[in-house]
């Protein structure tokens, strides 16, 4: 990885907290990392890390207040905070895109599939309406959807699960934006329908040049299409490695526990274990967060300090850093 | 003979339309599915939405009753007996369920949930119902002081224990494990699979584990079934699903299935188009509209399950 | 499916965890309208049941040479065309009014909710008849359902109540059997039928639970119903009948001295809103807190 080009999206000390009645909750805490031009970026975590509330940061689609967001986030130098109503809503749909895991809430039941894909067009490009309406089209032919012309016609609830996740991706992209949010944009499809989607992301990626941040907690999906990866837990991020190196060699005893913990096809036969590796304990609540390092409580090889102080981000290379004591001794 | 035998059982829901409620056509849910469960294995069910699998679990139970066929459990044909008989059979197969969120009752403490199947079926005093409330609670890893609390007040996956829990009441046979990790975390996971493997060898219990997610199915599972459509179209041991897929429709489930291995570029079997309605399920062999292979049989003959030998069975009239 | 992305509050009516009442309870206090409306049931509550201490004396004893004064120190409101106090009598008609609400609503949970559980939750032949009769009873604006059982049953405070109550037995049935079917489809109702809970057991420990909410609303608002059709009756001179001071009744008597003694009239015109609009702000103060679709 060439390291002078300049990352497309750069976002650093990023704070994401919530107002709730039982207090603050802090869902990201402290967050840096970067997308460069062309790359599919993997961020990954189980619930609660704050994988979500970060992309929706990215695009501020939360209601502020409740929500505080605070740090930098900067898209090709201008920090989007800085943005004002217009200025982000110039941003959405056009540079960066967003999509999401139900795509039966995520697309307007009474407009139908064409109709939202033109008025993001019409919205960011001011064509025409006829205009957008053909672009729409078009979109949807390169998703791979059969009989565009007629299923442009078509509301939401007629498509099949697949066909709506497609249609979805035709919005995102049909304004041909620099960087897209893909939020668990395969976990509620039948996994062969999961297959052509990847495969028609992938195909898409390199086509329109977009670079994809794709947030999910299936590391197998993980590993097929990303080329980095940033691991979070409890808001922060624990690890962050190019897709070889973290799984070959795993630093931060949460990705590694997390690494161990999935079933694959075939693992029972080779390694002839039945048990997979648990974590033990559960994933602490962030109106209790604990002291220190925050995986403390349920990492194998806890030291004192760890219970005491939150380890520093240590950089071991280019784009390989863990957060955690045993790197930093 | 098997614990559980299941023969060409069938689940249609009738569509009704007008006012007077003509049934016009059925939702062949379940196709006829055989299959058996022998004394402490886990056969797998797997098979994408609308497949059935789900249903099966249920007919089995009669929690939905079946439209046809022969269930055979514990030497009892089970559709022949009556409720109260269905009522008591019920303590030696039980069920966990998906949702962890859902299955238990909210207004009810812990507790009381795990107890329940006791006071359905033994005389058992108070204290005794504690004392095996509390054994079921530490058995299954949760701390027996909690027992009063709410189901709100747990997590996901220990909401899920609590439904091992009350399914392990009445030291049952067979358990039938309705997706029971997929709305977990990934690390959650692995402790309830864990779990799951622990009990099944401390007190022998059968599982069919029926679940969408074919890593986590060929791993828990001795033998597996592949579902597609209301129909059984492979059956196999592990390892040989898992060397030797021979249905078009497992290659291709076994090949999208994404693995945790970026050195490993897998050649995808792509299939055309979405999984077929149940409503109006494919002349022939149901897999026929998606099938790479297809021959002009497939699109007018419906495929029986035979036997490749070594328990390997495939329907499926290219094999 | 990950944790978070299932969203908890995919309930259906009537659910309530426990740690949740303090935020309802906080969440009602806020509502300043359901507050007021509370305080007022509260008012009329003591009032009816301190009657005897707060007015001595008999409220109905005519005393002809005091008739249709206006308010004095002797009778703060006035008195009425047979000269008793209208103080007194709405202090002793709050207990009328009182014994009616309840003795309705006592209608509706005794009979309309085991019809609407059993309804809802077995189905087939049983509801269906059920249902038909409920229709065919709510077809009728309630207040006519009243009025047709009154002329079948007769007058008095007692018909009063068992007409008033018949008809609010269709709004439970309703309600619950509503209710019950949904709650019937949940999975935890599917789990204690597959660990071998009979049904009847189901219904009083799993669904009843779980429909306490929307009777508890709707007992609120029916309450209020009843006092209002009560008074109704009473003003038509089909309900309670005098000399018992039932403010329908009260109303209808002072109707003819209307401009002479408006006083006669106005002041149970006044308790009958008070009381009706405290039962239906505190329901829908109730209606609002217990929603188990918000979250708080």
């Amino acid at each position: 990885m060439n390291g002078q080009v300049k990352p497309l999206l750069a976002i650093h000390g990023l704070a994401t907290r919530f107002h709730t009645f039982e207090g603050m909750v802090n869902a990201v805490d402290g967050v840096d990392m970067e997308v460069f031009p062309g790359e599919t970026l993997g961020l990954v975590g189980e619930s609660g890390c704050g994988k979500s509330v970060t992309a929706l940061s990215i695009l501020q689609l939360l209601r502020c207040p409740p929500a505080e967001i605070r740090g930098r986030i900067l898209f090709e130098g201008i920090n989007l905070l800085d943005l004002g109503r217009e200025g982000i809503r110039k941003i959405r749909g056009n540079s960066i895109s967003m999509i999401f895991q139900e795509p039966m809430t995520s697309l307007n039941p009474v407009l139908t599939i064409g109709e939202q894909i033109a008025e993001a067009i019409v919205l960011h490009q001011g064509t025409s309406k006829q205009e957008a309406w053909e672009r729409a089209v078009e979109m949807l032919q390169m998703v791979q959807i059969p009989e565009p012309g007629a299923r442009a016609r078509d509301y939401p609830h007629k498509l099949s699960g697949g066909m709506r996740q497609r249609a979805m991706i035709a919005m995102a992209l049909s304004c041909h934006p620099q960087l897209l949010l893909a939020d668990e944009p395969t976990t509620a499809l039948d996994v062969t329908i999961q297959a052509q989607i990847t495969s028609l992301m992938a195909r898409l990626k390199e086509e329109f040049e977009t670079s994809i941040v794709i947030i999910t907690h299936n590391l197998g999906l993980i590993a097929e299409m990303a080329r980095r990866v940033v691991v979070m837990y409890a808001g922060k991020v624990v690890e962050e490695a190019p897709v070889e190196e973290l799984f070959k060699e795993p630093l931060h005893p949460y990705t590694q526990g997390l690494l161990g913990s999935i079933p694959w096809i075939g693992r029972k036969l080779k390694t002839g274990r039945r048990e997979l590796q648990e974590i033990p304990g559960i994933v602490p609540s962030p109106l209790e967060m604990p002291e220190g390092c925050r995986f403390h409580p349920r990492c194998p090889r806890v030291m004192d300090i760890c219970c005491e102080q939150e380890p520093p981000m240590v950089r071991l290379a280019e784009h390989r850093r863990v957060s955690c004591w045993l790197e930093a001794k | 003979m098997a614990l559980l035998e299941v023969r060409n059982l069938k689940k249609y829901f009738p569509i009704k339309t007008g006012i007077l409620s003509r049934t016009i056509g059925d939702v062949r849910a379940v196709d006829g599915v055989t299959l058996t469960l022998e004394r402490g294995e886990t056969l797998g069910l797997v098979g994408e939405s609308g497949c059935g699998k789900t249903t099966v679990g249920r007919s089995i139970l009669r929690l939905t009753e079946p439209t046809s066929g022969q269930v055979t459990f514990n030497s009892q044909n089970l559709l022949e007996l009556d409720r109260e008989q269905m009522r008591q059979v019920r303590a030696s197969l039980q069920i966990i369920f998906q949702d962890p969120f859902s299955s238990l009752d909210p207004r009810m403490s812990v507790g009381q949930i795990i107890a329940e199947p006791i006071r359905n079926h033994l005389k058992a005093s108070r204290a005794e119902r504690r004392d095996r409330v509390a054994y079921l609670m530490e058995k299954v890893g949760l701390h027996p002081e909690q027992m009063s609390r709410y189901p709100h007040e747990f997590s996901g996956g220990q909401r899920q224990r609590i439904g091992i829990a009350r399914a392990l009441a009445l030291n049952p046979m067979a358990i039938i494990c309705d997706e029971p990790v997929s709305a977990l975390d990934v690390s959650i996971q692995a402790q309830v699979i864990n779990l799951l493997i622990q009990l099944q060898e401390e007190m022998d219990l059968s599982y069919l584990f029926i679940a969408h997610d074919l890593s986590v199915v060929e791993h828990i599972s001795d033998r597996v079934a592949v579902m597609y459509l209301g129909r059984i179209v492979e059956l196999a041991t592990d390892r040989e699903l898992y060397q030797n897929p021979q249905h078009p429709y497992t290659q291709a489930l076994m090949s999208a299935v994404p693995v945790p291995d970026p050195g490993i570029r897998k050649q995808r079997i792509l299939l055309e188009g979405d999984v077929p309605s149940p409503l109006n399920p494919p002349s022939g062999c149901a897999f026929h509209t998606r099938c790479a292979e297809r021959n002009e049989v497939c699109t007018h003959e419906e495929p029986t399950l035979r036997d490749l030998g070594d328990g390997h069975w495939v329907s499926c009239h290219l094999r | 499916m990950t944790e978070t992305t299932k969203n908890e509050a995919s309930r259906t009516q009537g659910r309530l965890p426990y740690s949740q009442l303090r935020r309802r309870w906080a969440k009602l206090r806020r509502n300043k309208a359901a507050l007021f409306g509370g305080i007022l049931i509260l008012i009329f509550i003591v009032i009816a049941l301190l009657a005897p201490v707060l007015f001595p004396g008999s409220p109905s004893a005519p005393n002809l040479m005091k008739s249709l004064e206006r308010s004095s120190l002797e009778h703060p409101l006035g008195t009425d065309e047979l000269g008793r106090s209208i103080l007194g009598r709405i202090i002793y008609g709050s207990r009328i009014s009182l014994l009616i609400a309840v003795g309705v609503v006592s209608f509706g949970l005794l009979i309309g909710v085991p019809l609407g559980l059993v309804s809802g939750y077995y189905r087939g032949k049983v509801d269906f008849g059920i249902q038909r009769v409920t229709d065919t009873m709510l077809a009728f604006p309630g207040f006519l359902l009243a009025l047709a059982l009154v002329a079948v049953l007769g007058v008095g405070l007692k018909n009063t109540v068992i007409s008033i109550g018949i008809s609010m037995v269709p709004i439970y049935i309703r309600l619950v059997r509503g209710c019950a079917l949904s709650i019937r489809e949940e999975v935890y109702v599917e789990a204690a039928r597959a660990v071998g809970t009979r049904d009847i057991v189901i219904l009083l420990r799993h669904i009843l639970p779980n429909v306490m909410v929307p009777i508890t609303v709707q007992t609120s608002l029916g309450m209020g119903m009843a006092i209002l059709f009560a008074a109704g009756l009473g003003f038509l001179g089909i309900g309670v009948q005098p000399p018992t001071p039932e403010w329908g009744t009260m109303l209808s008597s002072g109707r003819a001295y209307l401009f002479h003694s408006p006083h006669v009239a106005t002041f149970p015109g006044i308790a009958i809103v008070l009381a009706v609009l405290g039962f239906n702000l505190l329901g829908d103060g109730l209606r609002d807190a217990l929603d188990p679709r918000f979250r708080l």
